[in-house]
């Protein structure tokens, strides 16, 4: 059967084997073809010698989640190779290094076998052992291009512009390409049913990874200092921050940086430096993981409570414990939400492409320091490691940064008495001031001990409950400041609904259209942030049943809804994923349909 | 150490180079326990800022939980503070430090705060040469939970209760050294005099700048098991007077007087003042300042003054090779890229 832009290839590679920038070129080529793409990595917590996967889905329709079913294995490693036979969709194709003979134990008569002798052909045309390791990688790139019809001169054109500056190495991968299609052209008939053809579907988007998009909205919304303890899959926020700072926040005349970086000893610190630097007027940020979370919490709690901004980027992975660290969840929500001891909240943003990567990373800067609390941007190994067609980065060169309430000795100067901790503006968000600023007004003495208005210390009870419940009125505050939610329909138009948040909404939207196909009406609603905005409530109240759509095993979001919301808990129905895998759209339906 | 303030001041009280009394330099009352220890540090941080004429509000004091990281309410009431968490002052000072580099960072801690909870932190703010004064108010014994000891009480040394604690204890200044600290000094609570010359020149000092103060707990471990108690310290002081160790109170005043000090030229251009009373003959050398904090140790001795100093320190600023103009002061016009940057930027990943 013809299919046409609408397949998934995964790539059974071993890792440390520099598979990654081949596949990453083919992926590449397609998004170049105007072909809607979504590669995702599938690998192991190890840096050589073990099995990683590739997968790519194209979709004609532009759905961009992972779909379940491998329709061609590129297999490159003979230890994974029994499992990824297995694998293989039926009528589907099984691509191979053919020189060695395929074990018999591996042949399926309902797949196809496209058998090419990478290695054999390397050690014909390239002496030195790398290359004879990394071409082969090209070379079955090349052998795709032929069987799917990717263009060659996109392919080129990608490999030059791959290698500028190290032009000796274009005319190898050239060459790489050409034996695959060689070889490809002398054995089979190609292309294949499943292949790829132009199209204009992509338009202006770009194609990046979540985290590098953290890192660039960091530059773009004024982070000076960046503090962190390396941790997968955040690592590569603050490797990000740092290339692009590196380009773009340079002293032209001094050559010094705008900026700062402290590879801290462990999250502990990292979290503490940027209560530090937020404290004393910088923008500062941390990026980690849940294990990181999870020892940052006595410093989130002290940052709710001293009411010090911060911003930390939660690349969420499968835990418990250590977990599956190469794998995606969104299971740090409860532990983000109330993070620390006693009574705490905290904001937290649920980006879900690198679009919104980039401005919510950018914007939490601001909204850190007009609430002057925490800001946890909860984002996931799906989201933040694996490439994403994306709307392109926009800035508005008007915009300036949101400082919040902090004082100038200029307003010092003028007002009677300064007290930090006094609601003026009676919507709980107090003034501050940098220290430094003014040589006799302002200084206060921050700490995570009660204290009454002017920073004082106490234990007087009554001070402290009154203190409490204006942190609650804060909180109230940031439900009208955070990111409103998303609704797909301008009216409610069934009784039941679907409701997620972050990754998910890949394979949300995707079911939402197959349902629509079956003549079944549901209404949706992307959750943006937390605390929820009222019209969450509303939509609630406005269901009878609501699907909460979810990548952990608690149902972590549902439960947050039934805490603040009041919700009713036999109304709001789990559809939990939670194997380390991105959800499929599949699974949304099946959810749906075990409660319809 | 409870009391009431008189209302006023002598009108003809001094004043420093900035026309401020000491009274600038003050804090509010402490609700330390009488005699503590802290207070007179407290006092010598009061005296050594006045003196040096440092405008209050350029100061940033911080610390950590314990009755040592109590006392920045009772100095410097005109500076920011912050009281942060358990053993993590020495990350937040850091934080503060990148944010603005052109404020003056003093940070006390304790000897839970830094020998235990917090010596994760505390050995990294070394290595990394933060420019700040880092003072811990050391008396072997948690004083807020009322007695336990810490791991700098010394082994054999008895609590009031009477135990006695079986493990050996951590020498800050010799692990500061270890790690590469330019500035390591000791000294005595009771000593205010050479304890205001200490802080004074750390202070000055352009770097990480550790002062370990033995300062004894009066209510839990002054009593005479406890190698931290006032008695003891003094019996000490007295029995290793010798030439090597940098003796207490009596003999460094004498010193002073005797007007044998050296001036050495820092990196900037500033001086700091070192007196030859100097446990070892050269505080330049690494290795003989490790030894003589080794030998002092095996004599039971403390070993007070400035134990080394490295002339010509690099800070974590020059290290990161940040900007001149503190990153705190700087606003979209210098931080933000701009539309065009970001249009490149997305040319490029299509």
């Amino acid at each position: 059967m013809l299919k046409i832009n609408d397949f998934v290839v995964r790539f059974a590679n071993v890792n440390g084997t520099g598979s990654a920038s081949a596949n990453y070129l083919f992926a590449k080529a397609i998004f170049r073809m105007g072909i809607p793409v979504t590669p995702k990595n599938i690998f192991p917590s190890n840096i050589q010698g073990l099995p990683t996967w590739y997968e790519v889905r194209v979709s004609e329709k532009g759905y961009y989640g992972r779909r379940q079913g491998i329709d061609i294995m590129v297999c490159m490693n003979p230890q994974s190779m029994p499992n990824d036979v297995m694998n293989v969709e039926s009528g589907g194709y099984f691509l191979y290094d053919s020189t060695k003979q395929l074990h018999p134990e591996l042949i399926r008569s309902d797949v196809n076998y496209i058998g090419i002798p990478l290695m054999e052909i390397c050690l014909r045309e390239f002496t030195d052992p790398r290359q004879r390791q990394l071409f082969k990688n090209i070379i079955y790139v090349g052998a795709l291009s032929a069987l799917l019809n990717i263009e060659f001169g996109v392919l080129e054109q990608l490999l030059t512009g791959q290698f500028q500056g190290k032009e000796k190495l274009i005319a190898p991968n050239i060459k790489s390409l050409k034996l695959g299609i060689q070889y490809v052209h002398d054995h089979f008939s190609y292309p294949l049913d499943l292949r790829l053809e132009r199209r204009d579907l992509v338009g202006n988007k770009i194609l990046i990874d979540g985290n590098s998009a953290c890192g660039l909205g960091a530059v773009y919304g004024g982070a000076t200092v960046a503090a962190w303890y390396p941790i997968t899959p955040s690592t590569s926020v603050v490797e990000a921050f740092e290339s692009y700072a590196k380009d773009l926040r340079i002293d032209k005349t001094t050559g010094k940086k705008k900026f700062a970086i402290v590879q801290a000893e462990d999250e502990l610190a990292a979290m503490g430096m940027v209560i530090g630097a937020n404290w004393n007027g910088a923008r500062s940020f941390t990026a980690t993981s849940g294990p990181g979370v999870s020892l940052m919490n006595e410093f989130l709690g002290l940052a709710y409570f001293a009411e010090v901004p911060a911003v930390l980027i939660d690349v969420q992975r499968a835990g418990p414990s250590t977990g599956m660290p190469t794998r995606t969840q969104q299971s740090d929500v409860l532990l983000a939400a109330y993070a620390s001891h006693g009574d705490t909240k905290h904001v937290l943003l649920f980006p879900n492409t690198p679009k919104e990567c980039f401005d919510m990373t950018a914007d939490s800067f601001d909204l850190a320091e007009r609430l002057q609390t925490p800001v946890i941007m909860l984002s996931d190994l799906d989201l933040g490691m694996n490439d994403h067609v994306s709307e392109p980065f926009e800035w508005d060169d008007s915009r300036k940064y949101d400082r919040g309430k902090v004082l100038s000795a200029i307003q010092l100067d003028t007002m009677e008495r300064f007290g930090r901790y006094l609601d003026v503006d009676n919507d709980g968000v107090t003034y501050r001031t940098i220290p430094g600023t003014h040589a006799t007004q302002g200084s206060f003495f921050t700490r995570g001990t009660s204290r009454d208005e002017y920073a004082a210390y106490t234990e007087d009870g009554t001070v402290y409950v009154r203190n409490m419940d204006r942190l609650l009125k804060k909180w109230n505050t940031a439900r009208y400041l955070v990111p409103a939610p998303v609704f797909y329909q301008q009216e409610n138009r069934s009784r039941n609904a679907v409701l997620f948040y972050g990754t998910s909404t890949y394979s949300v939207e995707e079911a939402m259209d197959l349902l629509r196909e079956q003549g079944t009406l549901i209404d949706a609603v992307r959750i943006r942030a937390f605390p929820f905005n009222p019209s969450v409530e509303t939509f609630l109240d406005a269901h009878d049943k609501v699907f909460v759509v979810e990548q952990n095993r608690d149902g972590q979001m549902r439960t947050l809804l039934i805490n603040e919301l009041n919700a009713s808990p036999s109304k709001l129905v789990p559809v939990l994923n939670y194997d380390g895998m991105p959800i499929t759209a599949n699974f949304v339906i099946q959810g749906i349909f075990n409660y319809l | 150490m409870t009391y009431i303030r008189p209302k006023f001041r002598h009108p003809s009280a001094p004043t420093n180079d900035l026309g401020y009394t000491k009274r600038e330099y003050e804090g509010a009352l402490s609700t330390l326990c009488a005699g503590c220890g802290h207070d007179s540090i407290s006092g010598a941080i009061i005296q050594a800022y006045f003196e040096l004429s440092v405008p209050p509000h350029r100061i940033a004091k911080l610390s950590g939980i314990g009755c040592s990281s109590k006392t920045p309410t009772y100095f410097l009431g005109k500076s920011h503070g912050f009281n942060s968490v358990h053993g993590r002052m020495p990350s937040v000072a850091t934080g503060a430090n990148m944010a603005n580099r052109d404020l003056m960072y003093l940070g006390v801690s304790g000897d839970g705060d830094t020998a235990s909870i917090g010596m994760g932190q505390f050995v990294h703010i070394v290595r990394r040469n933060l420019n700040i004064v880092y003072i811990v108010m050391n008396n072997g014994c948690y004083g807020l939970t009322k007695g336990q000891d810490s791991a700098t009480a010394d082994a054999g040394s008895k609590s009031k209760a009477g135990s006695v604690n079986p493990f050996q204890p951590i020498d800050l200044a010799g692990l500061a050294l270890e790690l590469g600290a330019g500035f390591v000094a000791q000294s005595f609570s009771g000593d205010k005099p050479q304890l205001i010359e200490l802080i004074k020149e750390a202070v000055k000092y352009p770097g990480f700048a550790l002062i370990n103060v033995i300062s004894p707990c009066v209510t839990f471990n002054n009593n005479p098991g406890s190698t931290k108690s006032y008695d003891y310290v003094r019996e000490h002081i007295e029995a290793t007077a010798t030439v090597d160790y940098v003796p207490l109170k009596t003999e460094i005043t004498a010193a002073y007087a005797e007007g044998t000090g050296t001036d050495v030229e820092m990196h900037d251009g500033t001086f700091i003042r070192l007196e030859k009373l100097a446990a070892h003959s050269n505080p330049y050398n690494r290795l003989t300042a490790i030894t003589a904090l080794q030998v002092a140790r095996m004599k039971n001795a403390i070993l007070t003054g400035l134990v080394f100093l490295e002339p010509d320190p690099t800070d974590l600023h020059e290290t990161l090779d940040t900007s001149e103009v503190a990153l705190n002061k700087m606003t979209e016009t210098d931080l933000c890229p701009g539309k065009q940057e970001l249009e490149n930027i997305n040319a490029s990943l299509r």
